[in-house]
């Protein structure tokens, strides 16, 4: 839905999966191992997980952001 | 359908320690999302003023938001966490209960019954029965539904809270009060409107979160042939990845069910009723833009049901793989103090998942669990400040009134949920009892409906008799059973069926008591005029035709894809 004025729900979405790809990709390279034992941490899967959140985020962020002709 | 086998049981999780420890990226990914939900409620208050907008989202939603929220307000925490651990317990016939206990029900609302909620302008599914059958059937219809829905939200706030202090070691009480106080200020705000925003919000994070879990562990177990292999040295004979092939005879099944039950009681009965008349998922269709829109939402809700095991069923199947230690039920888990079936999701996601993934992963679950009680809450205000409070007390206050008292009434209906759940953490065994009662009215509801629908001969007196027959009946018979533990012999037609089976085969009898009852009813009663059924039955009413459109934007052509995608995945996993 879109009412006049509103912001697009897919914006509020994009925002918050590019904030947390940006707090996951920092987590996989700048943080110390887990506390508790991961199973196949040699795939790095906060990096491409990471990576993909802000890909998709930024995508929806530009798409659906306010003052965006539609 | 919320997970009847689940979670709800306290005492072996109270025994362990917790599974988990956050860090502080984990803790931020957390109030983020916290800080997101009551952003978009205080962002959506100014545009809900009037009743239509509170109650309804304006009637304005589109095809693809209506229908993810449809699916969104189902995926509650306990239907996330009580289906892993029920794949873990049952195997893959866990799955039915996403494919052919969802699919054609969903696919059956958006083509054959929306168009009567929809050009009905009716705002709930008691007040459809209101302009069908009369006032005594929407009072009985809408009293049951506005009782079980903040009972089930207060039982699920429980499981929920439960699990996150095995988990996180979190205070139970403190994940009541948080989650409950936030949902409660979001869904005040911004009423259906902001409920409905979240919850595609809440899908999306619940998708993200839980899908690293399958993926990384079929990468572990070297793809889906790798995982049944292990699954078949782990657990040699027995059978837990054939999802028709075990069921034709009650005991060749860890579930104890045979074809009958699945396809009659869960496939035409409980999931025709639950996914077509709960006001729960109805109200989020209804609130579409248009007739086509609101056709398409069951249908796009359906296509993105049938993808759901992966995330829930999948992790389950992989915990039966590459766990080294067998997962137990409750009381066996007191006794030995190792974990339960119910433990499976955060158990994977802890194998899997460091820094910043298990932050994630658990705001998935939080966010289930948020958008299955905003869901129960913003359903409970519509009906009962439309079907309830201004049915029976207060007929004639303006728009602003009601509005109020929707606000209002979603403060008091939270509040009622975390009263229920200090009750349930009292005495527990409440639970088993109101996850039955609230099975009681789904499948006779749907029989009334149905015939409202479909049948002109139908007649209000009928339809009151028929509702209060069939729930009656079911009732009676779950007593039976709690009384004579071998009377489901006879309610389930096999000594060795177990509790799903009975669930299944009560709610087949209920229905068709409905049906029986209704019908004879209406027989021996008068017609009523085909004037007064304009508009809310078949034969009735005119249904705008589709003929203009391409094929492509025709709603049926979208049911005809996912019903052959449907029948594909039945094939594969035969």
């Amino acid at each position: 839905m879109q009412r006049q004025g509103m912001v697009s729900i897919w914006f509020f979405i994009g925002a918050l999966l590019l904030a947390y790809g940006v707090l996951i990709l920092g987590a996989a390279l700048f943080e110390g191992p887990s506390e508790h034992p991961v199973v196949l941490a040699e795939l790095h899967a906060g990096i491409w997980w990471g990576v993909l959140l802000i890909l998709l985020g930024g995508l929806y962020t530009f798409k659906f952001m306010p003052g965006r002709g539609k | 359908m919320q997970a009847i086998t689940a979670l709800p049981y306290a005492p072996a999780l109270f025994l362990q320690a917790r599974l988990l420890t956050l860090s502080g990226v984990d803790i931020a990914i957390i109030a983020l999302y916290f800080v997101a939900v009551l952003g978009i409620g205080f962002y959506l208050k100014r545009y809900t003023k009037t009743g239509e907008d509170f109650f309804l989202a304006g009637r304005e939603m589109t095809a693809w938001v209506a229908g993810l929220s449809f699916l969104a307000a189902n995926l509650g925490s306990l239907e996330l966490m009580g289906w892993a651990g029920a794949a873990y317990q049952y195997g893959i016939l866990a799955a039915h209960w996403y494919w052919i206990g969802a699919i054609p029900a969903m696919l059956f609302l958006g083509i054959v019954m929306i168009p009567f909620y929809y050009i009905s302008k009716t705002h709930s599914v008691p007040g459809y029965l209101k302009l069908r059958f009369g006032e005594p059937s929407r009072a009985l219809s809408a009293i049951s539904f506005g009782a079980m829905t903040v009972l089930m939200s207060g039982i699920n706030m429980y499981s929920m809270a439960l699990v996150m202090k095995v988990v996180l070691g979190w205070d139970i009480r403190f994940s009541i009060w948080a989650s409950s106080v936030t949902v409660a200020v979001y869904v005040g705000l911004g009423g259906l409107l902001s409920a409905i925003f979240n919850e595609v919000l809440q899908f999306v994070l619940i998708w993200l979160g839980a899908m690293l879990i399958s993926i990384i562990g079929l990468i572990e177990t070297g793809g889906w042939n790798g995982m049944v292999a292990r699954i078949h040295q782990n657990w040699p004979g027995q059978d837990y990845t054939h999802l028709w092939s075990t069921l034709g005879s009650f005991t060749d099944n860890p579930m104890g069910i045979n074809w009958i039950g699945i396809v009659f009681g869960l496939g035409a009965v409980i999931s025709m009723g639950y996914w077509t008349t709960d006001f729960l998922v109805v109200q989020r269709v209804i609130s579409a833009k248009d007739l086509r829109s609101a056709k398409l939402a069951p249908i796009i809700g359906a296509a993105f049901k049938m993808c759901v095991p992966f995330i829930v069923i999948v992790p389950g199947l992989l915990a039966l793989a590459v766990l080294p230690e067998h997962l137990t039920g409750e009381a066996q888990a007191v006794a030995t103090g190792g974990h339960s079936y119910n433990e499976v999701l955060p158990m994977m996601l802890a194998r899997y998942c460091g820094p910043g993934l298990l932050g994630l992963g658990i705001t998935a679950l939080i966010a289930g669990f948020m958008s299955g009680m905003a869901g129960n809450v913003s359903a409970f205000a519509t009906v009962w400040t439309y079907d309830i409070y201004r049915a029976m007390i207060r007929k004639d206050a303006t728009d602003d009134h009601y509005v109020s008292m929707g606000r209002w009434c979603t403060i008091v209906g939270v509040l009622v949920s975390i009263g229920t759940a200090y009750l349930v953490m009292s005495f527990l065994s409440i639970m088993d009892y109101v996850q039955a009662l609230f099975s009681f009215f789904i499948a006779p509801l749907f029989g009334t409906v149905l015939l409202g629908m479909m049948w002109k001969r139908a007649t209000p007196a009928g339809g009151f008799w028929g509702l209060l027959a069939g729930t009656a009946s079911s009732i009676g018979m779950f007593a039976w059973v709690k009384l004579d533990p071998s009377a489901i012999q006879y309610v389930a037609l096999s000594s060795a069926a177990k509790d799903m089976a009975e669930n299944m085969y009560r709610a087949l009898w209920s229905w068709m008591v409905c049906v029986l009852v209704t019908v004879a009813v209406s027989l021996a009663t008068r017609p009523q005029p085909e004037s007064e059924l304009v508009n809310l039955v078949y034969g009735c009413t005119k249904i705008p035709s589709e003929g203009h459109l391409p094929v492509y934007q025709r709603p049926i052509f979208w049911a005809g894809l996912v019903a052959v995608a449907f029948v594909i995945l039945q094939i594969i996993f035969w």
